[in-house]
């Protein structure tokens, strides 16, 4: 019979991929213009790792997600709207900076310490599940911190692919150079899981899931704790958007066999 | 002054082309230099590089640390961290240490950053943010400071073997419950991502869209990618809107896995040459192509995102006729 796992699911907001960012500097050092007014979205990979640990939860009873998110407050009431209707968990909401700037080991910190709260959190059956870097810092640093803090030794990065198998242990598909998968078992929790896209389309909106998710969120939300996260030592110099323009070539009326000869020649320059 | 530590591990051959661009960037810094090598035999790869001015190699020796896994890929680097006294960490950007060394920056209450593109003398670093948008530079005064370079950011250190003495330093053995089984390759039939490639040959979704004759082709168009990455040896890359195409029951090409996608919540992967076809997006979705030096695109939009600023060259065309035509040429 299988064990249920606690799955712990490390995610925060990011500015939705389509919009301009512009950054701009400040006495706290940079952030995006309009940060506050810019549409979000839950980070990409986080929101794979999401979706991962409601599938394995589903598929084993007892198991029981929390998503623990680090964001402004009102950004993360606007972005849980929408993801609350995609699969349940439980919200456990710190009210803080959500920018690319903040630096991963004060994030890591706040995240840790958050994890470690959690009441009748069973560590022994601890999966921390998050994006294996995010779209705002990318660093991919911040799990494998969270992590250490809570003593876990076993992690995994780029995972694409994580399954229970009958005696318990678990198979995990890490992505590694050259497009291949590192293939390793682990036999038991607690573990550490930053998740690249894994296998799982993104769940159709489920109101009912989304109410019922809404009765414990809202009040995760109005309990939110300030949390700073301040990096010592840490100065930005600088902070650039690429200005380069490209002058295109724009080709029109060429014969797809000219166009061959002069991309193969192309091609074969050294 | 500095002491900086270059961290490698090694599968006993010689160091790869990132190990040695990560030395390289190490020994221009300017501190004191100490070699760090984990790995099953060690000793091979520190001669190779006997002569980069070093002022200590230490090693980690031993079958625990031939594979990579977390547990171990950290207790060797935190002890060699440890005995190294390095303030400064330099490392090439590996999945093997990219996966350990943040969480050996918490162990030793350090700083890390990683995807470092530039380093500038005065222990500057350079890397990207939001997805390769922005480019900052920033320095830290927290020590010890671990630093994963990025391939092909820095030039190589290209020194003469020699013999290199390496003190072993001494490790109990790594509690862990992970068993590494191996490889596998990606579940498409042939491997399609070639990191050294000089070309990257980006697929966008027009390729399993209906072309002139009002029909969908997927099975010519996976012909026409297959044979010009047989013929040409690049590294195939996807639109993010190609590769979401099989989540949403769509033609797919089954060339084509998550793994090669390119762009915003995909990889930005480095090569000399681009070559971008039936691609449309917005320009946060290009930023595949940022790292991309000399860029073409077949499209038959001018105007679309990977095209108009982006590349030096767009030709208006189809690209399943160009592209069959240039499998000819190229013998594919």
């Amino acid at each position: 019979m299988s064990q249920p796992f606690h799955i712990v699911v490390c995610g925060s907001i990011v500015p939705d991929p389509l919009q301009m960012l512009e950054p701009v500097t400040g006495a706290a050092g940079p952030a995006l213009k309009n940060e506050m007014m810019l549409p979000a979205v839950l980070d990409p990979w986080a929101a794979h790792a999401l979706f991962e640990a409601a599938h394995l939860a589903a598929k084993h009873a007892g198991s029981k997600v929390w998503l623990v998110s680090l964001g402004p407050k009102a950004k993360l009431q606007q972005v849980m709207l929408t993801v609350a209707q995609k699969v349940p968990f439980e919200l456990v909401a710190l009210d803080g900076p959500a920018s690319g700037f903040c630096d991963s080991l004060a994030t890591a910190q706040v995240l840790a310490d958050a994890v470690a709260g959690i009441p009748a959190l069973n560590r022994d059956r601890l999966l921390l599940f998050g994006g294996w870097e995010s779209a705002s810092r990318g660093a991919g640093s911040t799990m494998q911190i969270v992590a250490e803090r809570l003593g876990i030794s076993e992690q995994f990065q780029g995972v694409d692919q994580l399954t229970v198998r009958e005696d318990g242990s678990m198979e995990i598909l890490e992505r590694v150079e050259g497009g291949r998968h590192l293939v390793s078992v682990c036999s038991a929790p607690p573990a550490a899981f930053g998740w690249a896209t894994g296998h799982l389309p993104e769940p159709r909106n489920n109101p009912q899931v989304g109410m019922t998710n809404m009765k414990t969120i809202m009040p995760a939300l109005q309990r939110a704790k300030a949390s700073a996260v301040a990096a010592d030592g840490l100065r930005f110099a600088a902070v650039n958007v690429p200005k380069l323009q490209r002058q295109t070539r724009v080709v029109k009326d060429m014969p797809p066999e000219e166009i061959a000869r002069e991309l193969v020649a192309w091609i074969r320059e050294k | 002054m500095e002491k900086i530590l270059f961290l490698v591990h090694t599968d006993g051959g010689p160091l790869s082309k990132g190990a040695l661009q990560a030395l390289g960037a190490a020994s221009g810094l300017g501190g004191e230099l100490v070699v760090g090598l984990a790995g099953v035999s060690t000793q091979a790869a520190a001669d190779s590089i006997a002569t980069c001015g070093a002022a200590r190699f230490l090693a980690v020796d031993g079958e625990a640390f031939a594979q990579p896994r977390y547990a171990t890929d950290a207790a060797a680097a935190e002890a060699l961290c440890r005995v190294s006294e390095a303030t400064v960490v330099i490392a090439p950007s590996t999945s093997r240490w990219a996966r350990a060394l943040p969480g050996v920056a918490a162990r030793l209450h350090g700083a890390v950053d990683t995807h470092v593109t530039s380093l500038g003398a005065d222990l500057s670093a350079t890397r990207w943010f939001y997805r390769q948008r922005m480019e900052g530079t920033l320095t830290r005064t927290q020590r010890p400071w671990m630093l994963l370079l990025e391939a092909d950011c820095a030039a190589a250190w290209n020194g003469a073997a020699g013999s290199a003495t390496a003190e072993q330093v001494p490790m109990a053995a790594v509690p862990t419950r992970t068993t590494v089984q191996g490889l596998q390759d990606s579940k498409t039939d042939e491997q399609t991502i070639r990191p050294e490639a000089n070309l990257l040959f980006v697929a966008g979704a027009g390729w399993t869209k209906k072309q002139a004759d009002g029909a969908i082709h997927t099975d010519q168009a996976e012909q026409l990618i297959l044979g010009f990455l047989r013929a040409s040896q690049a590294s195939l890359g996807g639109s993010k809107s190609l590769v979401d195409l099989s989540g949403e029951g769509q033609a797919v090409l089954r060339c084509m896995s998550h793994l090669n996608q390119v762009g915003q919540t995909g990889s930005t992967p480095r090569h000399p040459k681009g070559l971008s076809t039936c691609c449309h997006g917005e320009e946060p979705h290009v930023v595949g192509w940022r790292f991309i030096n000399d860029r073409r695109a077949v499209n038959m939009d001018a105007n679309c995102g990977w095209a108009r600023g982006k590349a030096d060259v767009v030709y208006v065309a189809d690209a399943f006729a160009v592209m069959a035509i240039v499998n000819r040429m190229l013998g594919g």
